[in-house]
């Protein structure tokens, strides 16, 4: 346990803390004005103060505030040292000697409480009570639309504030928009660079409270201005309609209700006019839109809750609607690429306006294929049910995560794997009951299936508490079959690894449950198919954790487009690191070797062009692609990085199938195809 | 590449449960004793983060504050201080100095990286 560890780490910190405080307090009776001295004590108390409250020691902690606070004043010239004093704070020493051994001893009777109440008599009486614990969280109040006003002082940067992760925190506690206001920023000769010039407007419809909002601005209070204010309820009746757009202005003191009022005698949308007359500036009547427009779709789509309906569609639809975006996603890329070579403004135009309309179909529709994994793992409660049965282990399966979306697929090339690992970690994880008992633990054994989203995949583990992978044991095994030699050691690591190495089966008798002969290494690269990635970590005696990380969507990803000679490829962009520059000098230095030192870590790489076969020059400087793969950094030489791209992936159709490297093809703009590269087999084939 | 935060405390046992807790979720950490130790400990180097304390021989930590917002490399890097109760004097001496935020003494690591995460991303 973690906990037991820093713990002891502070008994040890805390013995020679004593030591030294003891030493300084003899010294402090010779010289009792030495404020060194004064202060090394007031710092030993401090530490033993506060790390013993870290680390559980609250009785300890208790009893050194009064000294601490004791030492404090005397530090202030407030109260002067004196020959009881040094005399009980040595009979403290060994009290807290004794607080350390024994962290249950509390300093409620005998020799700790009479010290305790010297030192509380020493601050006259003053001993300033433990503040009281913070008031009670508000409690979880509805949903509440927020306008939060936030003005940064100028010299926010400089206390190492980062307004960005501000806003993102705010973003995340419910539907939010954000509008900059940027009126204040000077021209380019007057700005400095390290002042901040903007700020924002945030509307914020959450259910989490006001308080939950302040908290995120709870380091920066002192240096920015916020206003939070409620602007819209929604719990049934509507309440408060913002509908107005003056009405939120004249609200926000942007402008007085007599101007506006003058102001709306004459004709015309308010907005404008406003603007046109000076009398606010354009963002503010932005945010005072977007405020009525958020407001607006909240109502909606709270109605749209209440009367939600659902169609069913055949799966094979949505599929073909799949495609069609994609190659939808293709043309406009055609489009954009074209409109930018012509270079008219209107052409430009419109191409944008396609780009936009494009990716927030292809969201939309991505969106509509993603399902819940839930579906998928409330059909494990039987597997594990009949599993327990056989087997005679007792099971409890805790899934979690169950509302995490998926693509439809992926879901479904999910099923067998998720199904052998949950048959290995109870086959060859769990203990028997028996087992488990007099190993201390419960006799039930859990297995826990979660999943949530991280990034742009989503990680799925399945975890056991049960005996955990034995390096030992795999060694054994491994030089049985030959996998390793007979004199190669196994780290926990290297152990998990092996697992996954082709031919690899741990179980002692073939069961019906697993050793099927359906080992991990299918498994792998049953999930590599879905471009995701497989690790196991474990601990004997306490239990193994499998994650798996699989993309969103398998349809379209986010590539890396990068050209050799005439020849586009694209890598997936989850794998690629950095790209870095190959040059004849790199080259000399390797020796005829294929690797590069990068800060200080040598990376092999693969040269593309050889892998390919491809014959053109060489030019002078390479690219480098630095990749991930297993944990592991590779290269992969290109001539030049041209940037990332949309990825549609298009499968290449029977005839490629015993094509290696290559994992499916895209279309690029100019109707040239790129072929996706496929790392990890790249990898695995050169290893 | 895991971002690197500088931890600054004379108590070996606190120093240990900020980099146990750090390193295990993928930063780096540079420790430090006092503040002269973590000045000359990140002469030259990148840090991302700071988490010091503020009771420290030979340098405390709001000197060190000062110190490191003083140097260009360090003038906008989040620095959180490890204060004991809320003293709210030592907590505005520290944000004059230049301090992003604060965490109050005694902490738990899942508070430690709430912070850190908040003010890091």
């Amino acid at each position: 346990m973690s906990a037991d560890i820093h713990k002891q780490a502070f008994v040890t910190e805390a013995g020679e803390l004593l030591e030294e405080l003891e030493q300084s307090l003899m010294e402090l009776e010779n010289t009792p004005d030495d404020s060194d001295l004064v202060a090394k004590v007031f710092r030993a108390m401090h530490t033993i103060k506060g790390s013993g409250s870290m680390f559980g020691f609250d009785n300890l902690a208790a009893f050194v505030h009064g000294i601490e606070t004791a030492y404090d004043l005397v530090r202030e010239g407030k109260l002067a040292v004196t020959q009881e004093m040094i005399e009980n704070s040595l009979k403290s020493c060994d009290v807290i000697k004794e607080m350390v051994a024994d962290e249950t001893i509390d300093s409620s009777g005998g020799v700790a409480a009479a010290l305790k109440n010297f030192f509380a008599a020493l601050q006259g009486g003053g001993a300033s009570a433990a503040k009281p614990a913070e008031k009670a969280r508000e409690r979880k109040s509805s949903l509440t639309t927020f306008r939060v006003q936030f003005k940064p002082h100028e010299d926010i940067f400089t206390r190492g504030v980062n307004v960005q992760l501000l806003l993102n925190e705010i973003a995340e506690l419910g539907e939010c928009k954000v509008i900059a206001h940027p009126e204040n920023v000077p021209y380019l000769d007057e700005l400095e660079s390290e002042k901040c010039y903007v700020n924002w407007d945030i509307i914020l419809t959450t259910d989490k409270g006001e308080n939950a909002i302040r908290d995120v601005f709870i380091f920066v209070e002192d240096d920015c201005d916020i206003t939070i204010t409620p602007v819209a309820f929604y719990d049934g009746e509507s309440a408060d309609d913002h509908e107005r757009i003056g009405e939120i202005l004249v609200e926000k003191g942007d402008i007085s209700r007599i101007e506006l009022e003058a102001i709306l005698s004459e004709k015309k949308r308010l907005g404008e006019i406003l603007v046109e007359k000076g009398a606010v500036a354009p963002s503010a009547i932005d945010a005072a839109l977007e405020e009525q427009k958020h407001i607006r779709e909240i109502k909606a789509k709270k109605s749209e809750a209440e009367g939600m309906t659902s169609i069913r569609v055949q799966s094979d639809k949505l599929d073909f609607l799949v495609d069609l975006v994609g190659e939808l996603v293709t043309v406009q890329a055609r489009l954009s690429q074209t409109a930018a070579r012509k270079n008219e403004p209107e052409l430009l135009k419109i191409a944008e306006d396609v780009e936009r309309l494009v990716w927030d179909l292809r969201d939309n529709t991505m969106s509509i294929r993603m399902l819940p994994i839930g579906s998928t793992f409330s059909k494990f409660n039987r597997l594990v049910r009949d599993l327990s049965h056989t087997l005679g282990k007792k099971i409890d399966l805790v899934t979690e995560g169950a509302e995490t979306e998926l693509d439809k697929t992926v879901i479904e090339k999910l099923n067998d794997p998720l199904v052998h690992l949950i048959r290995n970690s109870i086959d060859h994880g769990l203990e028997m009951p028996e087992e488990r008992k007099s190993a201390g633990k419960k006799e039930t054994g859990t297995i826990t299936l979660s999943a949530r989203h991280s990034g742009d995949s989503v990680l799925i583990q399945i975890t056991d508490d049960g005996r955990g992978i034995d390096p030992e044991k795999v060694r054994r095994k491994a030089i049985e079959k030959g996998l390793i030699a007979e004199t190669v050691e196994l780290t926990a690591k290297e152990a998990c690894e092996l697992i996954l190495a082709p031919g690899f089966s741990t179980a002692e008798a073939v069961s019906n449950i697993s050793g099927r002969g359906v080992g991990m290494d299918v498994v792998k690269r049953n999930i590599e198919a879905l471009k995701g990635t497989l690790d196991i970590t474990s601990e004997k005696g306490k239990g193994t954790v499998i994650s798996l990380k699989l993309p969103l969507t398998l349809a379209i990803i986010d590539g890396l487009l990068i050209k050799v000679s005439d020849q586009f490829f694209i890598i997936p962009l989850a794998v690629v690191e950095e790209c870095i520059e190959l040059t004849p000098k790199d080259i000399a230095n390797s020796h005829g070797r294929s690797i590069i030192q990068v800060r200080g870590d040598i990376v092999p790489y693969i040269k593309l062009r050889e892998l390919f076969g491809i014959r053109s020059e060489v030019p002078e400087i390479q690219q480098i692609v630095v990749t991930e793969i297993d944990g592991r950094r590779v290269g992969f030489v290109t001539d030049s990085v041209i940037g990332d791209h949309q990825t549609v992936i298009k499968s290449l159709g029977k005839i490629f199938k015993e094509v290696h490297g290559v994992s499916g093809a895209s279309i690029l703009g100019d109707g040239s195809v790129a072929l996706i590269i496929d790392a990890v087999k790249i990898y695995h084939g050169i290893e | 590449m895991g971002k690197i935060i500088l931890s600054v405390d004379d108590s070996a046992s606190i120093r240990q449960m900020v980099k146990f807790t750090l390193t295990k979720e993928g930063y780096e950490v540079i420790e430090a004793s006092d503040g002269v130790d973590a000045l000359a400990k990140i002469t030259g180097k990148k840090v991302d983060m700071v988490v010091t304390d503020l009771n420290m021989p030979n340098m405390d930590g709001i000197t060190l504050i000062k110190e490191l917002r003083k140097q260009a490399a360090y003038k906008f890097i989040p620095i959180i201080m490890l204060t004991t109760e809320s003293q709210d004097s030592k907590k505005l001496e520290g944000k004059a100095a230049g301090a992003t935020g604060w965490i109050v003494k005694p902490f738990k690591p899942e508070q430690l990286l709430g912070v850190v995460k908040k003010v890091l991303g």
